[in-house]
């Protein structure tokens, strides 16, 4: 039986007839979880977090209870929420469809975990480029003010809660948390040491700080009105609710759907949904969590050990679709970007795209990234120019392993997991493409013309 | 400076939301982008002394930040999304067909003004690629077959720039 | 007041158990057991930037049980160790009891030999034309912590050579390590926030904002602080290989601050001075316009001479005549606040021989707060400490006047030229003067007796700052060839004026002396000083208004307050 979706987020995207306008927003029951809620104490809010298990969408997948846990309560320092929608991680587009689409779920999620958390005041940093989005939530937090759900006192509850739209400007780095907040005071988006600047103690003006994903914030507007063990019970243990799934690459249908968490598995979800391969291709290789998780290759086969003690052997296609069995795979579910490449891709073309990628986009701050990404792009760059030597794969892998693990942010590791598991993964390819282009060398020839890709 | 009053208004506007005036640089710099085209020598001491800090620390930020920009450019402004998701499916070529059906230098203003080509990063509409961006306005699915249209129209459009450029 | 006893923990490095200050910065810490942890961004007086990564370390503590929350062992009795899952950086880790450092792993060693390949990944190979070549910690940890070779065979990155940031500062951008200790120091410590980084990742560039410069009066010290050859002084480049250079320890004479000074010579010449750390003074910073001073060293008006009568002549006659114009009474002296307390001393005893008048100018300048006071001089309290001033100095005006009058016949001046004071030439060569100076002006050209001073420079000896610190200086250079130290001069006056043999000058000599005749030396010596200097007790002078100011370690206002309570 092919696989279905549950659409508990994506309820409302693309329903026919549904419009972003609050109206129908209300028509469809919205805001009443605000208003149910708003009237219990916030302690109780972020016990239902707590209880759900529910975990970060942003790519990290951190338990959002746990973080709201670590705020610091003691300072008397005012708190910020700070929604992060800088969705920029490649291969991920899931945060578009509800700020076009449904965007009053975004608010109503704002406002109640702002509520929850007690915080002052709600920034959503948004892309630069997603102008359409700025100008479709700016409008909806408007109507919301209207109506009383922003502002002050919600609802005659007593509390208040203004939301600030911000725009960034087109950085990457700075869909980092704390690169976020450098970014919302006015700097540039250099993340900051940890320690000392958690962002739950020392965040926005150094004030106590929760940044979350969009897709987190409108989690937890259903973990509340499900109750947190009724939220539980979805998906698996350990992972709970739905990830959506956003595939692009060499599939017949790329696109985007919510699947219940552990409860399909990627050859479902690039068949059942997706169409499977391009006609007369066959895949070749997933980044299953957008780009910065590690690549799988079809064909590969992982042991593992399953919660219930049994051991299986998983292909790439067989792996479900939850946090736990991506990270015994060695990869992670990240954002749920999943990029398909087939057997017309060059892998190490692949690599160098994204290298190039994050070259771009280091903020520069730290010593390994800084060097290191340019340094990896300089590589590739050369390798795919046609000057590649035998050692440039390891020496790839090398510097990548230099730099995860000793820089100021994750960014280390998302330059660093592409290299790491591309160069062993394909290995054959790199010495392949290496030798042809000794070959014309040796016999004075141009450089092997590269198929496919091309980078600038 | 030259601002029109109704971005000056909503300057003053946007730096009184914040509960620190430097928080509104990133925004404050799009209004002036938006206003003028691009960002100029005098508007970056205009808005150190709008938002009470050094002069470096705006330009710092101007040159962070690749969507600002210290020079005007061409009437529309054409983003080509190059990575992997785009790039799979075709965004080099398509880059390809529009510089060359725009008469435009990659990166640069094509020759008549009216248009920068220019390769940008992930737009995070990977499920619709190759994507382009024309200012504001996100193109999906503009596959290397589509390109050419694509060209086409943009040289049939004659509405004015949405991002002027006034000296 | 004193403070509260510090208290201290236990952390164990390399599997060695020390005892250092709670809270300290580790790198700190371990610098001061004697484990050096190499560095470039992190610097003692400024905010932790944590960007180059060299510093990474492994870092763990004890294990506790989660459920009984006690300690979890190993199979002998050692407490187990939760190692972090990645190193972390020494400069963001503060001391706390318990905490386990491990310096020399494979995997730290790992860690510093790939932050070492990636800095020098774009780093320029200007070794050869670098003035930082020698002190260059690049260098230095290139080869205690580095692979050896590189494996970059790419291009690397082009940026701007040869940037003049400011009158005094010169930047090379591609040498630039981006480590930031430049723009926090011009943020945080001089208050002149003109640097920053634009562009981004390996393209960012430090630059200061086009129309402004970095002009301000301690711009210098990015200089020192630079760990490569990014920033250079202007004045020195290209001028002496630093390893020729000999360091000697000395004080600034610019103002009361007494900043810690180290003067750079070779084969008597000076080629540039720069801060010496003294925490309690000035920390590590001088300021630019201080670093000049050596300059008027080789003048070509300096006093290299003997002479009586405006004839050059041999010490001995010219001492002889002093003596004999002192000993005929109606002596005035003119004293000075960059004398050496060692100088102030011995011109004391000559005054207690031939009694007379006694007057200090008090040569103000504009403070600033930081380490220039609004007193121009550095040794004004040696005159008070010996006893040359019992209260503010009033300047010439008295003088001048009975030397008008005739009551002054005869005026022995130290380093001040009267004719800036409104002494006129005819009262200068009414009054019979014996000069003592470096270099020449209108007072010398008309004295009686003109004999040859030195500059700190050229000396040894201690001044006391406003702190009421004593603080030593020590003699780079020789003086010009036929000169002796000022406080020979004052003793061989002070041997014909008593006809005993003239005393031994060598500071401890004098030292023995001050001691026994200052009731606030009494148990110095000479060596106690020490590098840094010894604060003494300044109760008796609790009354002068000294008017100079606060600077980064001295804050008169409290100072009177403790005085009061």
């Amino acid at each position: 039986m092919p696989a279905t979706e549950r659409r508990i987020i994506y309820c409302h995207v693309d329903e026919p007839g549904y419009t972003t306008d609050l109206d129908c927003y209300v028509r469809h029951g919205g805001y009443e979880v605000l208003r149910k809620h708003i009237q219990r104490k916030p302690e109780e809010l972020c016990a239902e977090v707590k209880d759900s298990g529910v975990r970060g969408r942003g790519g990290a997948g951190f338990p959002t209870g746990m973080k709201w846990g670590f705020l610091d309560r003691k300072s008397g320092k005012p708190i910020y929420l700070i929604c992060n929608a800088d969705e920029s991680e490649p291969g991920t587009f899931k945060d578009r469809q509800i700020i076009y689409k449904d965007p009053h779920q975004l608010i109503e999620g704002v406002v109640i975990s702002a509520y929850a958390i007690q915080a002052k005041m709600a920034f959503i940093y948004i892309r630069g480029e997603m102008v359409h989005g700025y100008k479709i939530l700016e409008r909806a937090i408007a109507e919301a003010r209207a109506k009383n759900f922003v502002g002050e006192n919600i609802l005659g509850s007593g509390y208040s809660v203004e939301i600030v739209m911000h725009r960034g400007a087109g950085c990457y780095i700075c869909g980092e948390e704390t690169g976020l907040i450098e970014s919302l005071e006015g700097k540039r988006g250099y993340p900051r040491i940890k320690p000392p600047f958690f962002p739950a103690v020392l965040g926005l003006y150094n004030c106590p700080t929760i940044v979350n994903n969009v897709e987190t914030l409108c989690q937890v507007k259903h973990v509340l009105d499900m109750g947190g063990k009724e939220f539980a019970k979805i998906g698996v243990a350990g992972d709970s609710g739905t990830h959506i799934w956003g595939v692009s690459g060499h599939v017949v249908r790329p696109g985007y759907w919510e699947i219940e968490s552990g409860k399909a598995t990627v050859r479902d979800l690039l068949y059942d949904f997706c169409g499977g391969p391009l006609p007369g291709r066959e895949f070749k290789a997933i980044i299953p969590g957008g780009s910065s998780t590690k690549v799988l290759r079809v064909g590969e086969k992982f042991k593992v050990k399953l919660t219930d003690g049994s051991a299986a052997e998983w292909g790439v296609l067989d792996i479900p679709l939850d946090s736990n069995s991506f990270g015994l795979c060695g990869s992670a579910l990240g954002t749920g970007g999943m990029i398909v490449m087939d057997d017309t891709t060059d892998m190490v073309e692949a690599l160098a795209n994204l290298n190039a990628f994050y070259a771009h986009e280091s903020c520069g701050q730290c010593t390994p990234c800084r060097e290191g990404s340019l340094w990896l792009n300089k590589i590739t760059t050369r390798v795919c120019a046609g000057n590649g030597r035998l050692e440039d794969a390891d020496l790839v892998k090398n510097i990548a392993d230099q730099v995860a693990g000793r820089t100021i942010c994750a960014h280390g590791e998302a330059i660093a997991w592409p290299c790491q598991s591309n160069v062993p993964k394909f290995k054959d390819e790199w010495e392949a493409k290496v030798r042809a282009q000794m070959q014309a060398r040796e016999h004075g020839g141009a450089p092997v013309p590269r198929k496919g890709l091309r980078l600038v | 400076m030259n601002l029109s009053p109704e971005t000056a208004a909503s300057i003053d506007r946007t730096i009184a939301l914040y509960p620190q005036k430097r928080s509104a640089m990133l925004m404050v710099l799009h209004a002036i982008q938006e206003d003028q085209g691009y960002i100029s020598k005098e508007a970056v001491a205009w808005v150190a002394q709008k938002l009470e800090v050094a002069h470096i620390a705006v330009l710092e930020v101007i040159t962070f930040y690749p969507m600002y920009r210290q020079a005007p450019i061409g009437r529309r402004h054409v983003k080509v999304c190059r990575t992997l998701s785009c790039a799979l499916r075709g965004a080099y070529k398509v880059c390809d067909t529009l510089q060359e059906e725009l008469s435009c230098p990659l990166g640069e203003t094509s020759a008549d003004g009216n248009f920068t080509v220019e390769f940008v990063e992930c737009l995070a509409a990977c499920g619709s690629a190759p994507v382009v961006q024309v200012d504001e306005h996100l193109l999906e699915n503009i596959s290397p077959e589509k390109a050419k249209d694509l060209a086409a129209k943009l040289k049939a459009d004659t509405t004015p720039a949405m991002l002027p450029s006034r000296q | 007041m004193s403070a509260a006893p510090s208290s201290t923990v236990t952390i164990t490095v390399d599997g060695r158990d020390y005892q250092v200050p709670a809270g300290v910065n580790l790198i700190d810490a371990l610098h001061d057991v004697g484990i050096e942890v190499p560095h470039y961004c992190y610097h003692p007086k400024l905010t932790v930037a944590g960007n180059c990564r060299m510093c990474l370390v492994e870092t763990g503590m004890p294990l506790r049980d989660r459920a009984t929350g006690q300690p979890v062992l190993e199979a002998d009795g050692k407490p187990k160790i939760g190692w972090g899952p990645k190193p972390a950086v020494a400069c963001t880790t503060n001391c706390t009891n318990g905490l386990n450092v491990r310096t020399n792993t494979p995997l730290v060693k790992d860690c510093q030999q790939g932050v070492m390949e990636f800095l020098l990944v774009n780093h320029p190979l200007d070794c050869p034309i670098c003035d930082q070549a020698g002190e260059c910690k690049l260098q230095e940890f290139a080869t205690d912590f580095g692979r050896g070779y590189s494996r970059f065979i790419e291009e690397k990155n082009v940026k701007p050579k040869r940037t003049q940031l400011g009158p005094r500062v010169t930047l090379d951008d591609e040498r630039c390590i981006l480590c930031s200790r430049c723009v926090r120091f011009c943020q945080e410590i001089a208050k002149d926030d003109v640097l920053g980084f634009i562009d981004r990742g390996s393209h960012s560039t430090l630059t200061c904002y086009p129309g402004k410069e970095l002009a301000n009066n301690y711009s210098l010290n990015t200089v020192d602080i630079c760990p490569v050859g990014a920033l250079t002084s202007t004045d020195f480049r290209f001028k002496m290989r630093v390893w020729f250079l000999k360091p000697t320890p000395s004080i600034s004479t610019e103002s009361s601050v007494g900043v810690n000074t180290t003067v750079w010579s070779r084969e008597g010449k000076i080629y540039r001075i720069t801060p010496r750390d003294n925490d309690a003074v000035n920390d590590c910073w001088m300021s630019d316009s201080a670093r000049d001073l050596y300059k008027p060293v080789e003048d070509p008006g300096r006093i290299d001479f003997f002479a009586v009568d405006n004839c050059k002549t041999s010490p001995d006659q010219a001492l002889a005549r002093a003596a004999e114009l002192l000993k005929a009474g109606g002596v005035g002296y003119v004293g000075s606040a960059h004398s050496s307390l060692e100088e102030q001393f011995l011109l004391r005893q000559i005054i207690g021989l031939e009694p007379g008048p006694v007057a200090f100018t008090a040569p103000k300048r504009q403070g600033d707060g930081l380490l220039i006071s609004n007193d121009a001089t550095p040794n004004l309290r040696g005159a008070f400490l010996t006893g040359l001033l019992k209260d503010a100095p009033a300047g010439v005006a008295d003088v001048r006047a009975e030397a008008i009058s005739g009551a002054i016949k005869t005026l022995l001046v130290i380093h001040e030229d009267l004719a800036t004071l409104g002494f006129t030439d005819e009262l200068l060569r009414k009054v019979q003067v014996i000069y003592v100076g470096t270099h020449a002006n209108r007072t010398s050209d008309l004295a009686q007796v003109v004999l040859p001073g030195l500059t700190v420079f050229e000396k040894t000896g201690s001044f006391v700052n406003q702190q009421w610190r004593v603080q030593r200086f020590f003699q780079a250079v020789p003086g010009p060839a036929g000169t002796v130290p000022d406080a020979q001069l004052l003793a061989q006056i002070l041997a014909r004026l008593s006809s005993a043999p003239a005393v031994v000058t060598s500071p401890e000599a004098l030292w023995t002396s001050l001691a026994a005749r200052v009731p606030q030396l009494a148990g110095w010596t000479w060596g106690v000083l020490g590098s840094l200097g010894k604060v003494l007790d300044a109760s008796a002078w609790a009354h002068v208004p000294f008017g100079e100011g606060s600077s980064l370690h001295y804050d008169p206002a409290a100072l009177t307050a403790v005085k009061a309570g």
